[in-house]
């Protein structure tokens, strides 16, 4: 199959478990960092154009952190966990003890940092394994590196080794969020799996639809 | 009375032209590069959003000519003389080409500089002289163009908005 070739329903529902049983690791491990119970939501595939991808982080000049890895292996692509700064300032917030941290105001606090690199580390990390123990799929990831800027302007870098074959990328896209007492979700963050093309049949036939 | 501007968006890997008074914009440029093409006295301007450096690149038959500095500045300057612009009139003004993350395969990494390379050089084969740049760094940029002014208005998320 090539990345012209038309992708089906079925197709589309082994991505979505994946992003199930990724995001659903990652949700726990999230969890357990904050002791606080972390909801993910049913994942949603896609074929999107890259305008589309952006819209689906909050629009393309919308100001984030994002965490981004690159997969090599077996299996390869590109991977960001994007939260919008309110939310990860919450979360670093919580997590060391600072309730001045603010992403939008540098400099920032080295320990801010750290602290938004290792839930990267860790986030990613589950992730991960998961979908490597789900698919039997060999998967080195990059060491995560973090950004805070337009979601544009960091997820674009996500999309170039796919832009040398198409004008749309299928991304896997995982919702989490924390739900707070007054109903209003304090952490809302996005997972967001795209494999690169050449990667989709290895995908496909390591869990047999092919 | 206040008059709402219209203004054109480009998405990425994308082309427009606009004419005054409206104005032309494209947000949340990484790595890739804005490139403004304008006639200064028709008040005429077109914005093309690259994201690779040539189109030997493609690996598809079905080529976006937008998404490559080689390709796109051809299409934008024939874009711009259907609507009666000459060539020899036009400037440049350019933006973005940052390298927000430090890693990855080393020509992924490299991709902001060569793409700010690649614009160049296509300039200048076809004799557009580049008055203005704001390009490299580790800051996304949002931009906007007015043919009106002619000047270039960029947003980065922590230096505010400049013009050049």
């Amino acid at each position: 199959m090539s990345s012209e070739s038309p992708i089906t329903d079925m197709h589309l529902d082994v991505l979505k478990e994946i992003g199930n049983i990724g995001a659903a690791h990652a949700a726990t491990s999230m969890s357990r960092l904050l002791d606080r119970k972390i909801d993910m939501h049913v994942p949603n595939v896609e074929l999107v154009s890259f305008d589309d991808m952006f819209e689906l982080a909050g629009g393309a000049e919308k100001l984030v952190a994002g965490i981004f890895l690159r997969i090599e292996g077996d299996l390869s692509g590109s991977m960001f966990f994007v939260l919008p700064i309110e939310s990860a300032n919450h979360f670093i917030q919580r997590l060391i003890g600072d309730n001045t941290f603010d992403f939008s105001k540098p400099p920032l606090a080295e320990i801010g940092i750290s602290a938004m690199q290792e839930l990267g580390n860790i986030l990613s990390g589950s992730y991960l394994s998961a979908l490597s123990d789900f698919t039997g799929l060999k998967i080195y990831p990059t060491v995560p590196s973090l950004s805070v800027d337009m979601v544009g302007a960091i997820v674009s870098f996500g999309l170039i080794e796919v832009s040398h074959y198409s004008d749309e990328v299928i991304v896997i896209d995982t919702q989490i969020s924390e739900e707070s007492s007054d109903g209003h979700s304090s952490i809302d963050g996005h997972f967001f799996l795209l494999p690169d093309p050449s990667s989709y049949l290895t995908i496909f036939r390591s869990l047999g639809v092919l | 009375m206040n008059v709402i501007k219209e203004v054109v968006r480009v998405g990425i890997a994308d082309m427009n032209i606009v004419k005054h008074p409206a104005t032309i914009r494209t947000s949340g440029l990484g790595s890739c590069v804005g490139v403004v093409l304008y006639d200064e006295a028709k008040k005429v301007a077109g914005l093309l959003h690259v994201m690779l450096p040539d189109s030997s690149l493609s690996n598809t038959d079905n080529l976006n000519v937008a998404k490559f500095a080689d390709t796109g500045v051809a299409a934008l300057i024939e874009l711009l003389k259907a609507e009666g612009v000459r060539p020899m009139s036009l400037k440049a003004k350019i933006a973005g080409g940052a390298q927000m993350f430090q890693f990855g395969s080393s020509d992924t990494v490299r991709i902001g500089p060569r793409n700010v390379e690649a614009v160049k050089a296509e300039l200048e084969r076809n004799g557009i002289r580049l008055l203005a740049e704001d390009t490299g760094g580790s800051s996304g940029r949002t931009i906007e163009f007015d043919p009106a002014t002619s000047l270039l208005s960029i947003r980065t998320v922590n230096q505010g908005t400049r013009d050049i």
